[in-house]
């Protein structure tokens, strides 16, 4: 078949016509990437005024919120927050932040855009699907949204849903009726969504990709976004059951997670010999592999993004990609340790201790390689560099307090206190989030055809990472003297010399968060009036730089490139520029290892 | 780091076979084309993709069920109050039923090769009938499930009456579900049929995730048989 017949063909659709199909129910992987990022920002911007409101709440527990007494009349009269909405902002801050945040953002989103094209392919296998998935995500935002409003108070069993109090229903107190209900729903509807999503994810992978695109000349982002998709699959198909046999105890009297002779609020439970710590192992089984969902593909593009500003490769492609590899691979052998305050055999508890501490190696390769890598480098300092740099330093100043809280011994005392909010949240949360700040400044020219303002984004770049750590930090400090987490107030003795550093965290997170309309600002400005972008502003060299900024709806124009090299040919010495394209027909020089390095 | 140049593999034109899928609707997209070095793994060809996809589907379906039956052993050692649950006789038929579904399913699958290698377009009539069987057994194994149902709810078995019961539902109900599932997939792959435009990898896909179905119930079968 020529070339001019295979671009008559290329259409693996038909062009969208109208509104409808080309913005809303688009089967175009641009587009729902882009529908992925928006309902991020909009959970993002939700989770962190609960945050806020949590805040708040912790630091003057009795002063009314304003407004607040509008949006939730029942829960905070008089805008008061009363000690069951804070468990609900907590639960819903969790859950949005976990499942609707760190899961759509770097995955889902930035995923759905740039794996196809960086693949060399025209849309993801199955455009269907991939539409299916986008709206059952929003459907089960909406389910989680609706829990936030239901008469009898918002969910409040926290994004992990501990039965039995989780599982008896309304009996257990406000918020464990339709709320908790709603909760469960949620995640289930979410669980099926993001099956679909990784099974795209994974066929387009290995199916699609385009001629002399081999697996390893796949860039680094593609890996860790096929590796997540990989970890996804396995780890939401336990999630889905594990929330079924949850909805089936509230509402069908089943009793999986329910022990004989509950008693709750004064009633005898009419369960019989349920195990609430069968809930904890599906939970966490799936929990675990979460906390790499988020991550890796943080991973990627931060390395994807550092390549760049380098012009150098990092010292190992390969190493890089089975490290990923391997973070997949152990995250399923150690969900044990969320648990080691649950009453486990302490043979369990060490079993599970070992390879938590065994994945600590992988992380460390891939620090000490993007350190390495970044020795003596002249670094090209743009706001998405700066946040792929404070992604590594935030992981690792995240990742240090794993090795302890990987240990029974210490982590019993530590388990339930803010020294583990601390950990999550930089390891997990901030740093991941950073990982996507990073890709919106790297990608934005080419998912909107327009240029962001650099000096807001390293603005905006100082301001949070010296934010994350005013917030995060003291956290330890506060874990270490004994500070328990979800308390809705502190009025212990042993906790009132706490508040002083109670109110640094509030005063820095709402500095912080405010900074954050810097961001919002430059998003929106730039949207619409930001300078237009040519076809490659960073002089990279994967496939979508190769294309038009934005790029037209079937990627490559009908057009399928050819791939002639591995994906970071940078420093290369008589190249135009100091690059060459992957899908550059150019010989590149074979040289000793000192003259590229 | 040394680099050394890959060339691309080599074009090769490839004679394509005359009676090459997928013309029938819509025109045929990018990934209905052939690809021009003959290798389908190299350029995006839609057909290895659904292959592909009901594989990787079927490792999250096996993850789940790993899941309820992990969650199965354990509800079992936590209490003692599991109870013997004596299983449907009507099971014994519809698992002669089910796999009797994946014989004619095969039936159906050798005589479409036979029929594309032929290159006749008049006959598809012989493995729709078989898709059709195929099809009636796989609804009638639905319906046998829900007697089953009834002859538990006769003897007073109901969803949440002993926790062996509540597995036998689960298990049950969500198998049928994806049963319904493969059941959808056989229409869709018998409608393409009837229009003579069904490709061989999406019969091979449907019939891969219809065999699985088949085995997964055996499993179950037995894992029912022996635990409750």
């Amino acid at each position: 078949m020529d070339e001019t017949s295979r671009a008559s063909q290329a259409a693996h659709h038909a062009p969208p016509q109208g509104f409808i199909r080309n913005y809303i129910f688009s089967l175009d992987h641009k587009i729902i990437g882009k529908q992925y990022y928006g309902l991020a920002l909009l959970a993002v911007l939700t989770g962190m005024v609960l945050s806020w409101l949590m805040r708040i709440h912790l630091v003057w527990p009795n002063s009314p919120v304003p407004g607040l007494k509008w949006l939730a009349h029942t829960s905070a009269p008089n805008g008061v927050i009363t000690p069951e909405y804070y468990l609900s902002l907590m639960t819903m801050h969790g859950t949005l932040m976990v499942f609707f945040v760190l899961t759509n953002a770097p995955f889902a989103a930035f995923g759905n855009y740039f794996l196809p094209i960086q693949i060399g392919a025209e849309d993801m296998a199955f455009p269907r699907f991939n539409m299916m998935s986008f709206w059952m995500t929003f459907l089960a935002f909406c389910v989680l949204m609706a829990a936030l409003f239901v008469g009898d108070g918002p969910p409040i069993s926290g994004w992990t849903a501990y039965p039995p109090l989780s599982a008896v229903g309304a009996v257990a107190g406000p918020g464990q009726g339709t709320g908790q209900t709603l909760w469960g729903l949620s995640i289930a509807i979410f669980c099926i969504a993001s099956l679909l999503g990784s099974l795209n994810f994974i066929s387009t992978t290995l199916d699609l990709r385009a001629r002399g695109m081999t697996l390893m000349r796949m860039p680094l982002s593609t890996w860790a976004w096929f590796i997540t998709a990989c970890i996804a699959l396995l780890a939401f198909a336990v999630l889905l059951p594990a929330c079924g046999l949850l909805i089936l105890d509230r509402l069908a009297g089943t009793s999986f997670f329910v022990p004989a002779n509950l008693v709750v609020s004064d009633q005898i439970q009419p369960h019989s010999g349920g195990s609430p710590l069968l809930w904890q192992h599906l939970f966490w089984f799936f929990g675990h592999p979460e906390v790499y969902i988020a991550i890796v593909p943080a991973m990627g593009i931060v390395s994807h993004i550092l390549i760049n500003a380098m012009r150098r490769p990092m010292l190992s492609h390969k190493v890089i990609i089975y490290s990923l590899m391997s973070l997949g691979f152990l995250s399923y052998m150690v969900w044990g340790h969320h648990m080691f305050v649950s009453g486990m055999n302490p043979l369990s508890s060490l079993m599970f201790s070992f390879p938590t501490l065994v994945i600590t190696i992988p992380s460390t390769i891939l620090t000490l390689i993007w350190i390495g890598s970044l020795y003596g480098c002249k670094l090209r300092i743009t706001s998405a560099s700066l946040f792929a740099l404070g992604f590594v330093s935030l992981f690792v100043s995240g990742g240090v307090s794993g090795f302890f809280l990987a240990q029974p011994s210490i982590d019993v005392l530590l388990h339930a206190t803010y020294f583990v909010v601390g950990h999550f949240h930089l390891v997990m949360g901030v740093a991941a989030i950073f990982g996507v700040f990073a890709a919106t400044y790297f990608w934005f020219p080419k998912m909107f055809g327009r240029m962001m303002n650099e000096r807001l984004g390293k603005i905006h770049f100082w301001l949070t990472f010296v934010g994350a750590y005013l917030i995060f930090m003291p956290f330890h400090y506060l874990g270490m003297a004994g500070n328990v987490r979800r308390y809705s107030a502190f009025v212990n003795d042993y906790l009132q010399p706490l508040l002083p550093v109670h109110r640094f965290i509030t005063i820095a997170a709402l500095a912080t968060g405010a900074a954050q309309i810097i961001f919002l600002y430059n998003l929106i400005h730039s949207r619409f009036r930001g300078e237009p972008a040519p076809q490659n502003p960073w002089e990279a060299t994967s496939l979508e730089w190769t294309v038009p900024s934005p790029p037209p709806w079937d990627n490559f124009a009908g057009k399928i490139p050819v791939v002639y090299h591995d994906p970071y040919q940078y420093g290369v010495k008589g190249a135009t520029g100091d690059y060459v394209m992957q899908d550059s027909p150019q010989k590149i020089p074979t040289v000793p290892e000192e003259g590229r390095r | 780091m040394a680099t050394t140049v890959h060339e691309p593999p080599r074009v090769r034109p490839r004679k394509l076979p005359s009676r090459k899928q997928g013309t029938g609707s819509g025109g045929g997209g990018w990934r209905d084309r052939t690809p021009s070095d003959g290798s389908f793994l190299a350029v995006g060809d839609r057909s290895t993709a659904s292959k592909t996809g009901v594989w990787v589907g079927l490792a999250a379906i096996t993850m789940s069920f790993a899941a309820l039956t992990s969650a199965l052993v354990v509800r079992q050692g936590s209490a003692a109050d599991w109870q013997h649950v004596t299983l449907p006789r009507v099971l014994y038929l519809n698992t002669l039923v089910l796999v009797a579904s994946s014989f004619t399913l095969e039936f159906a699958r050798r005589r479409f090769s036979r029929l594309a290698f032929l290159g006749s377009g008049e006959a598809t009539a012989s493995p729709l009938r078989w898709l059709y069987v195929t099809l009636s057994l796989g609804l009638l194994f639905v319906g046998g499930q829900y007697a089953a149902w009834l002859q538990l709810k006769s003897q007073g078995l109901y969803l949440a009456t002993t926790p062996s019961s509540s597995f036998f539902y689960v298990l049950t109900a969500v198998h049928a579900l994806h049963v319904l599932g493969g059941l959808g997939g056989l229409i869709y792959v018998s409608s393409k049929l009837r229009r003579s435009a069904l490709r061989k990898n999406t019969l091979d896909a449907a019939s891969h995730y219809w065999h699985f179905m088949d085995i997964l119930w055996l499993y179950l079968f037995l894992l029912l048989w022996v635990k409750l």
